[in-house]
């Protein structure tokens, strides 16, 4: 028997850091196709995020509450500052803006139910509110965007809040994109569009420009709806201080801040990649541009952009927000990415987890399509059930942290509960690296 | 008609009596000194006339109402008009029309930039010229023009039909010239008589739409994206 000896002479096959495989591929295609990548979901490079924070919890020197007898408050109310009709919610967890038109109907009336039954809002998109998700809908947030499809003064009278999007943090800068396979004729006659076109829709407002223009439209839907809804302002994480601190200028009675973990329905690869700033980094600043107005608690901060869990949700709020938005993490809820579908996903490609083709409308799950045969298979009860059990966690998890940390209410989570695991995330949240007193980028080091 | 003086009314007395179910058939609104949001979010079949200069969106979102402006319009007149008509005898500025989705905008001066952005079925009929970017994203409506049209007129144009009687600037990505058949012309004469322009014909007028060549992605068109 001879036996084999390994090649000594070649060292193993090597795979650049800087061109590794994926990035490889990414030329491959574009020089295959010519046109860039698009895809929907937000960026999934690994950034600094919550996972980079700790709680400190009770123990001598401060005073824990009973796990499950004691009372922690999760209600919130955002609207306070102008609105007659203040917003009030059960948990802090809200559903972020989705449009009938990236989602189908079914998914819409699914958010709504399971947003419904744990006493949150959710929120319409681009190309206006349904008639579904209006009915079930208790708290209905109405999206004012740029393309204004579908905008109508009816609609905007039912709504419970407006929120005026200027961007969100999937693409700050950029507008929205709904391609032609799901421009059916029920979007297209909502948007006003010919039926199966690429759709893009602006990335800037038609009639305003600045936060002095913005001051003057927010009066104007304050006047069409009486002074009774909240009006929330949306941006993007890019220059958070700045930005919020006009949006409070421009009179906003709640700021809605969406790091670059959001989802977008489609966009540029390219965009989601490499635009915007991650939201462990933004609300920092954002409470900071609050604090300095003195409206910090007064002019509610929403964040959101990879909330995940109700320690995603605790962290948030103990950073200063008041509430937080989930997008991504709902449509998992109502069966996006489930393993059921492997074969299905095999087809497309990809595998469960993995699948973010949400522009082609070929969604095996039946959520981010408007394929009537594909969004049949979501029961918007179950769906809805689904979503109302993942809100219910998130909730009791934040609540579990909170007690831990001796909180009567989520909103009495505070920076002082909160240490850093790294440099950077220390640095971004202001917060001291675990086990010391350092604050990295205090004093100038 | 009953006249509200602005000089004694605030903006909300003033709109919230505008908009009520049984407001008065006819109103006119005294002293707006430019005043921003005037006559916004009506939904009756009611006369309003400002008897003056108007700032900003005023008659926004107008639904049924009629709404003359005796003087000029600041940004964004009829914003978002549903239906009615706003009818402006002085110039007015950008955005006039924007989105608006139904009703008829006259405006007998001049507009600004962005006459009819994003327009998705309202009429607009300019006596003068209109500004640069007029007609951006134009969904559908007709827009009207016996003046001029300043640079990239129907920039990325759905399905607006723009007439012009004047000279224009320079066209947008994918907006070009068509031919005239007569149901357009049919459609420039009764908007001309709707806004009471007596003194121009509709063959006069060349109209401009969407080449279409941006409806769907295609590489050989990467510089207009």
């Amino acid at each position: 028997m001879t036996e084999k000896h390994h090649d000594y002479t070649k060292t193993t096959p090597r795979f650049s850091a800087t061109f590794d495989p994926f990035t490889v591929s990414q030329i491959q295609r574009a020089a295959a196709t010519g046109i860039y990548d698009i895809r929907g979901g937000g960026t999934k490079r690994k950034l600094p995020h919550f996972d980079d924070l700790l709680f400190l919890g009770a123990s001598m020197s401060r005073y824990p509450l009973e796990g499950y007898r004691e009372r922690c408050g999760t209600d919130v109310v955002l609207g306070t500052r102008f609105a007659k009709k203040p917003i009030h919610l059960k948990t802090p967890v809200t559903i972020a803006g989705m449009s009938f038109g990236a989602l189908s109907a079914q998914a819409k009336e699914a958010l709504g139910r399971g947003a419904s039954a744990v006493g949150t809002s959710t929120t319409t998109g681009d190309g206006g509110m349904t008639p579904e998700e209006r009915g079930h809908s208790s708290t209905l947030i109405y999206q004012y965007l740029p393309s204004r499809y579908g905008m109508n003064p009816d609609d905007l009278r039912k709504a419970d809040a407006i929120e005026i999007v200027v961007g969100q943090g999937a693409k700050p800068g950029g507008g929205g994109m709904l391609l032609g396979q799901k421009i059916s004729p029920r979007v297209a006659q909502m948007r006003d569009l010919p039926e199966g076109i690429d759709q893009r829709s602006a990335c800037r407002h038609p009639d305003w420009t600045g936060p002095d223009d913005l001051e003057i439209k927010i009066e104007e839907l304050r006047e069409i709806t009486n002074w009774e809804k909240p009006i929330y302002v949306k941006v993007g994480a890019s220059r958070p201080y700045y930005d919020v601190s006009l949006a409070v200028k421009s009179g906003a009675d709640v700021v809605v801040l969406d790091g670059m973990q959001g989802g977008t329905a489609a966009t540029q690869e390219v965009f989601i990649e490499h635009v915007g700033l991650p939201i462990l980094a933004a609300i920092r600043p954002a409470v900071q541009a609050l604090q300095d107005l003195g409206l910090h608690r007064k002019v509610q901060l929403i964040v959101s952009g990879g909330i995940r869990t109700g320690a995603d949700v605790a962290k948030a709020l103990a950073l200063g927000a008041d509430a937080v938005a989930i997008g991504t993490a709902a449509l998992v809820a109502l069966g996006d990415q489930s393993p059921d579908l492997a074969e299905e996903y095999a087809k497309l490609g990809t595998v469960p987890g993995a699948y973010d083709d949400w522009q082609d409308g070929r969604d095996p799950a039946g959520i981010t399509t408007q394929d009537p045969t594909l969004s049949a298979r979501l029961d918007p009860i179950l769906g809805g059930r689904r979503l109302a059990n993942y809100l219910s966690v998130l909730t009791m998890e934040a609540q579990t942290i909170a007690r831990a940390c001796g909180k009567s209410h989520l909103h009495n989570l505070e920076p002082e509960d909160l240490v850093a695991l790294t440099i950077e995330a220390a640095a971004m949240t202001r917060l001291p690296l675990a086990g010391t007193d350092w604050y990295p980028g205090k004093a100038g080091f | 008609m009953q006249t509200i003086d602005l000089n004694t009314t605030t903006l909300r007395e003033l709109n919230s009596r505008l908009q009520t179910e049984n407001a008065g058939a006819s109103w006119q609104v005294a002293n707006p000194n430019g005043r921003h949001a005037l006559a916004v979010g009506l939904t009756q079949p009611i006369e309003v006339t400002i008897e003056g200069h108007a700032g900003y969106y005023a008659a926004g979102m107008n639904q049924q109402a009629s709404v003359v402006i005796n003087g000029n319009a600041g940004q964004g007149v009829a914003e978002n008009m549903m239906s009615g008509r706003v009818h402006v005898k002085g110039n007015a500025s950008s955005s006039a029309g924007a989105t608006a989705h139904g009703g008829l905008l006259v405006i007998e001066g001049d507009a600004g930039a962005r006459c009819g952005i994003s327009m998705k079925g309202v009429d607009i009929v300019v006596r003068g010229s209109i500004g640069h970017m007029s007609a951006f994203m134009a969904q559908s409506g007709n827009l009207v023009v016996c003046g001029d049209a300043g640079e990239a007129l129907g920039d990325s144009l759905y399905e607006t039909r723009i007439f012009v009687r004047g000279k224009v600037r320079g066209l947008g990505a994918d907006c070009e010239e068509k031919d005239m058949t007569p149901e357009d012309r049919a459609i420039v004469t009764s908007l001309l008589e709707k806004a009471g322009v007596t003194d121009c014909k509709a063959e006069d007028f060349r109209l401009y739409g969407s080449a279409r060549t941006l409806y769907h992605f295609n590489v050989d068109n990467a510089s207009a994206y």
